[in-house]
């Protein structure tokens, strides 16, 4: 039975505890997360959902708790080694590989995904044949993750000449191509206008379903991930206050005041 | 394959004109081809580690010290007698310099930015002054007698060869990687590019290429001193990859040959009034490309991106960095 239930569990986290010098930014976060759900994760501004974010890629080390993806720890791991773990995330504040083209972004990843084969400096500057073979199969792979999401027309673009809506969606291409079977998403939808946001949220189910993911999600704005997420956490200053279904995350007290402030209703 | 052919031509085409060469030109002017030579694989070499990797490096000259002073030593002792294996001297001082390379990275990685610069700035100097004081290596004399094994023919070899493995390597999935680093290294590390390593690599391949111009350099001249790598020198490298534009292979090459003729122009100018104008020069310049060009003279492209649509797709070995 114990058995079971820690295959089903894709991200378990344990009392996780961040302190930036006297500033406690997260205290005691325990999350578990299902294998293939859509995972919301909400809280006013500066609740810490960044630097939970964060914590699980190994950005930074958590001052106490424990982190598993996978059934494997993933505490003191560098972030690339956390990516070989099948954890990939993506940037509130984008991140792209501004001067390179949108095709390169992708390949990055895909050069160093868990699955692709170690091509050395000697084998990047012979090519030899298995080198060329490893780079077609990473093109095409990169040209049909484009496609779904419909960047595949400007794969020769600057990443920083995209509009910004799809730079959110090249980011999320770029975290899907690590390989990842657990990808984070920060804020995916902050700056974009109802319509996009709507269009992306259907393409996060979409590569869900597709490619049989766990996806945690950050959104500070309640609405927008009521729709989509199977079950939603939220925080607090840095605190764990509610988790539930979108029902009954909306009808909580706690929730509502955080929001809202003391004394207001829904 | 017929890509590889054409590298293998320009080496072929390297020792015909090497054989020719004294026939019609004069040895002055054969000097500087030589030097600009010597100043391509430097100057590109200290691209690949400023311009594509992103990591400052004011020591460059370090190791192009590194690599003459190391094949000076080997070519007047072990191989002494056989100058038929300079190419082995060559690559041996290559290989030390980037041993030295490893060993300046591995501590200074976890520095950014100005930190690394002061780091690397301070290697360039103690490997100036150690050689200073070394009496088996001349000291403030110099190193003489070094037997002038280097001629168009291995400098130019060594160009070809320098520009062979960066190109290749800058447009390959390790390219992809220095530039993953350059651009942004959390997020290079969270899409799962080693960085650490991948800067380690850097550094190593640059050393081993300036090791490489440094051999050559001291087989030229035949006379070593350890003025020649002080400061100026290593700023002389960034200049040309500034210059050039950082992330330009092509750019570094412009700039090397530029740089080299002329300093050799302004010589009898520098003569007669017995100023260094060598950095006025170099400052004047840097001050021009930063109003008009702050990018360099090419920006992140290549050349191959200037060259019309037609004949680019028989040339190109894949689409280039940025297109449209
Ligand atoms: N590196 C850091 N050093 C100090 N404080 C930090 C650091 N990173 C985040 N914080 C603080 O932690 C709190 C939570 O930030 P963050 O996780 O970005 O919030 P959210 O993403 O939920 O809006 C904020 O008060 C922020 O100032
Ligand atoms: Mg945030």
């Amino acid at each position: 039975m114990s058995l079971f239930f820690q295959e089903s569990v894709a991200l378990k986290v344990e009392k996780l505890t961040m302190q930036f010098g006297w500033f406690k930014a997260l205290t005691d976060v325990s999350l578990s997360i299902k294998k293939n759900n859509i995972f919301g994760l909400i809280g006013p501004n500066g609740a810490g959902k960044t630097t939970l974010f964060n914590l699980l890629t190994g950005v930074y080390q958590p001052t106490s708790g424990s982190v598993e993806a996978f059934g494997k720890t993933l505490l003191g791991l560098k972030p690339h080694e956390i990516t070989r773990r099948f954890v990939a995330r993506t940037f509130q504040n984008i991140r792209l590989f501004k001067e390179l083209s949108v095709l390169d972004n992708v390949l990055i990843s895909l050069d160093h995904s868990s699955t692709s084969k170690y091509r050395g400096i000697l084998s990047s500057m012979m090519q030899f044949k298995s080198y060329r073979k490893t780079e077609r199969l990473h093109r095409d792979r990169a040209n049909h993750l484009l496609e779904i999401f419909n960047l595949h027309h400007r794969r020769h673009r600057r990443a920083c000449d995209l509009p910004y809506g799809d730079q959110r969606k090249l980011e999320i291409v770029r975290a899907l191509a690590t390989g990842a079977k657990l990808l984070l998403l920060d804020e995916p939808a902050a700056g974009l206008n109802i319509k996009e946001t709507q269009e992306l949220m259907c393409m996060v189910q979409l590569i869900r379903d597709q490619f049989d993911l766990t996806i945690l999600l950050i959104e500070h704005d309640m609405k927008l991930v009521m729709g989509v997420c199977e079950r939603i956490a939220v925080l607090d200053y840095g605190c764990h206050i509610a988790e539930g279904t979108p029902l009954e995350i909306q009808k909580n007290e706690r929730v509502i005041e955080a929001y809202l402030g003391k004394g207001a209703h829904a | 394959m017929s890509r590889l052919l054409a590298w293998v031509l320009a080496l072929v085409f390297v020792w015909i004109v090497n054989n020719q060469i004294h026939h019609f030109i004069d040895p002055y002017i054969l000097s500087i081809v030589i030097f600009a030579g010597i100043n391509i694989i430097f100057a590109t070499s200290l691209n690949l580690i400023s311009g594509f990797t992103g990591q400052f490096s004011m020591g460059h000259a370090g190791f192009m010290a590194i690599g003459a002073y190391v094949s000076a030593l080997l070519s007047t002792s072990f191989f002494a007698s056989f100058p038929q294996l300079f190419f082995v001297v060559i690559f041996l001082s290559g290989c030390i310099a980037a041993v030295f390379g490893y060993i300046v990275a591995l501590p200074s990685l976890r520095l950014r930015g100005d930190y690394l610069a002061i780091v690397t700035l301070g290697f360039g100097e103690i490997i100036r002054v150690i050689i200073l004081n070394i009496n088996s290596l001349g000291g403030a004399r110099g190193m003489t007698d070094i037997p002038p094994l280097s001629s168009f023919g291995w400098v130019y070899t060594g160009v070809v060869a320098a520009l062979f493995m960066l190109w290749r390597l800058t447009r390959s999935s390790q390219g992809r990687a220095f530039l993953a680093v350059r651009e942004d290294e959390i997020a290079a590390s969270s899409m799962g590019v080693p960085t650490t390593h991948v800067k380690l690599q850097a550094f190593v391949i640059g050393a081993f290429l300036a090791g490489v111009a440094g051999s050559l350099f001291a087989h030229y001249l035949s006379y070593l001193n350890p003025q020649t790598f002080d400061l100026n020198k290593s700023f002389e490298a960034i200049i040309m990859v500034v210059l050039g534009g950082m992330g330009s292979i092509s750019g570094s090459v412009i700039a090397a040959v530029f740089l080299t003729v002329i300093r050799e122009l302004l010589r009898p100018l520098q003569d007669m009034i017995g100023i260094d104008l060598r950095m006025i020069l170099y400052s004047l310049l840097l001050i021009l490309v930063m109003i008009l060009r702050p990018k360099g003279l090419l920006g992140t492209k290549e050349w191959i991106d200037f060259v019309p649509r037609w004949p680019k797709k028989v040339l190109r070995q894949r689409r280039p960095l940025h297109e449209g």
